[in-house]
């Protein structure tokens, strides 16, 4: 393969550009080992709160034609045994990134001492998360004040690139995005789930989720992740990480050339399991190489320069 | 794109088979290998994977043994009553060619082995099958002999004594195993059991099949609750049954598990 499939963002190479999105298998260090001897070119860990939660009532996943609905609501063990549990991470093969979550401002920053000495490269924290109270959208925390608050403290603790990840459904996603570059973002991830939606089972008549509701990823998502990311490529100059949807090596291109510079790859691991990393940047690769394109950072943004 | 389709299914006949553990009888082509769980939802509660322990042709039972709230629920329900089922999922146990066989089950994992039995009886009618039962007491017993083909030969142990052998299943498979009578082994039950058990597989060379249950979540592989230390395989998925090979490589095994919220829990002795 004669492609350049390195990439960097925020000051971090990556040999490939696709990312494990958080909350997919990120739950133990072997199981990141796993995803990236799988293929990732980063991967980032199940999102991480300062107590113990046990998360919604199983079932937290259901799976139709067109993607699925989760509502895990951020089960984790804390901050405190996250650190154990990820020591050591620059071990493993590729980057990897911590997910905060928080209630409060002193939360965010608790948990980030805990896990501070764990070797992270950067910090995403999740304003967005549409089906857990207290927390992302249905905490009230998808609001430039927050992610423009949230931003300047991780930044100032941690000194590492901070990547708010912002949600598909409020029209304030721009206004969110800005607030965080302007505060020193180094990245936007764009999107998190949609919605959210629900499933009903019309043989029992009842919603299938524990929770009822769930956040909406997978194909069904994709257009709408991919408007996104064109929308922030014309809104903010750092760099995005585009999530949604991306199931094939076609998917891919589409976002980065809606104007993604890495990729968030979740709900593929339904579909293709771990390996399915290994599959879309080798089939990406073949893409752009038939396509006489020599580096991948050819395709970054290309749809804005027509 | 492809989904999990859930199957909402009456329950056609109850068997209590202790005072802790009942079977759950569901008419449906599961198309299950003895190993593989189904998810069971309790519409509205909460779902949860269960190993299926009888299948026919056009029927399949759960052997569930009440354990937690949910279990308690599904313990309340009555013949007619309609649960959701997805699966079959998982690893199974696989035989292969060998003649001599021990199913070495604790306490409810003898469940998957009557059903790992029952099919090589019918599948295999060559192979000698010794079935190892173990149970704490007499009453905590479920599999009876009567119910299976006369070619089996069980082995009953308990705790106290009070019926069978006192002491251990692995008691039990080691005798058989210095006789030289057994070359494939499948086991299901606690899991410092199981331990034991592939211990006594490497001392005697041989091929040994064991159940290694995780906590399980998503139902759908992605969750990463189920992921096993150092491999990062998924005991939904690349699990449950796994050969000793694999076993021997998982440093978590026998060692500690994790709970709901990705927490350690040591095993205790």
């Amino acid at each position: 393969m004669s492609v350049n499939l390195k990439t960097n963002f925020a000051g971090i190479d990556l040999n490939n550009p696709t990312i494990l999105a958080s909350g997919i298998l990120g739950v133990s260090k072997s199981s990141l080992n796993k995803v990236i001897e799988s293929g990732a070119g980063a991967v980032t860990i199940k999102s991480i709160s300062l107590e113990v939660r046990k998360g919604h009532e199983t079932p937290i996943i259901t799976t139709f034609e067109a993607g699925m609905l989760n509502a895990v609501g951020y089960s984790n063990p804390g901050a405190k045994e996250a650190a154990q549990e990820f020591s050591n991470l620059n071990e493993l093969g590729a980057p990897v990134i911590a997910s905060i979550i928080g209630q409060k401002d002193d939360d965010f920053k608790q948990v980030w001492e805990h896990l501070a000495g764990c070797g992270f490269v950067a910090i995403e924290v999740p304003l967005s998360c549409p089906h857990t109270p207290g927390f992302g959208t249905m905490g009230g925390q998808h609001t430039p004040e927050m992610s423009e608050n949230i931003t300047k403290l991780l930044r100032e603790i941690s000194g590492l690139p901070i990547i708010v990840k912002v949600s598909p459904n409020n029209p304030n996603m721009i206004d969110v995005a800005k607030a965080a570059e302007a505060a020193g973002a180094a990245a936007i991830c764009a999107v998190n789930t949609a919605g959210p939606g629900m499933q009903i089972d019309i043989e029992s008549a009842r919603p299938v989720l524990g929770f009822k509701i769930g956040g909406l990823s997978g194909p069904a998502l994709k257009p709408i992740a991919i408007r996104c990311v064109y929308d922030l490529y014309e809104a903010v100059k750092i760099p995005i990480i585009g999530t949604g949807g991306i199931t094939t090596a076609e998917d891919a291109i589409e976002m980065l050339m809606a104007g993604a510079t890495a990729l968030g790859i979740g709900t593929a691991v339904y579909y293709g399991g771990p390996e399915v990393f290994k599959k879309i940047t080798e089939e990406m690769s073949e893409w752009l190489e038939k396509h006489d394109y020599k580096d991948i950072k050819e395709v970054i943004g290309l749809v804005h320069k027509h | 794109m492809k989904y999990e389709k859930i199957n909402i299914l009456p329950i056609k006949k109850i068997v209590e088979n202790n005072a802790f553990i009942k079977t759950f009888y569901f008419e449906h082509q599961l198309e299950a290998r003895p190993g593989q769980f189904v998810w069971l939802w309790l519409p509205g509660i909460s779902e949860k994977p269960f190993s299926v322990g009888y299948q026919s042709n056009n029927e399949f039972g759960l052997t569930i043994c009440q354990v937690g709230n949910v279990t308690k629920k599904i313990f309340e329900l009555k013949i007619g009553d309609k649960v959701g089922i997805k699966g079959p999922y998982g690893t199974y146990y696989e035989i292969g060619k060998s003649k001599n066989i021990a199913l070495v089950g604790g306490g409810y994992g003898s469940a998957p082995l009557s059903f790992l039995a029952a099919k090589t009886v019918k599948n295999n009618p060559d192979v000698n099958i010794s079935f190892i039962i173990g149970a704490q007491t007499k009453n905590l017993l479920f599999i009876k002999p009567e119910d299976f083909n006369q070619k089996i030969k069980f082995y009953f142990t308990t705790d106290d004594g009070s019926v069978g052998t006192k002491g251990r299943v692995t008691d039990v498979l080691e005798k058989l195993l210095s006789e030289n009578k057994i070359d494939y082994i499948a086991t299901c039950g606690p899991e410092l059991m199981q331990f034991k058990i592939i211990e006594l597989a490497e001392k005697y060379k041989t091929d040994c099949q064991i159940s290694l249950e995780r906590y399980m979540k998503c139902s759908c592989g992605i969750c990463g609750q189920c992921v096993v230390d150092p491999l990062g395989i998924r005991m939904c998925t690349e699990g449950p049954v796994i050969n000793k090979e694999l076993a021997l490589k998982i440093s978590e095994f026998g060692k500690y598990h994790r709970g709901p919220a990705g927490d350690k829990i040591l095993f205790s002795a």
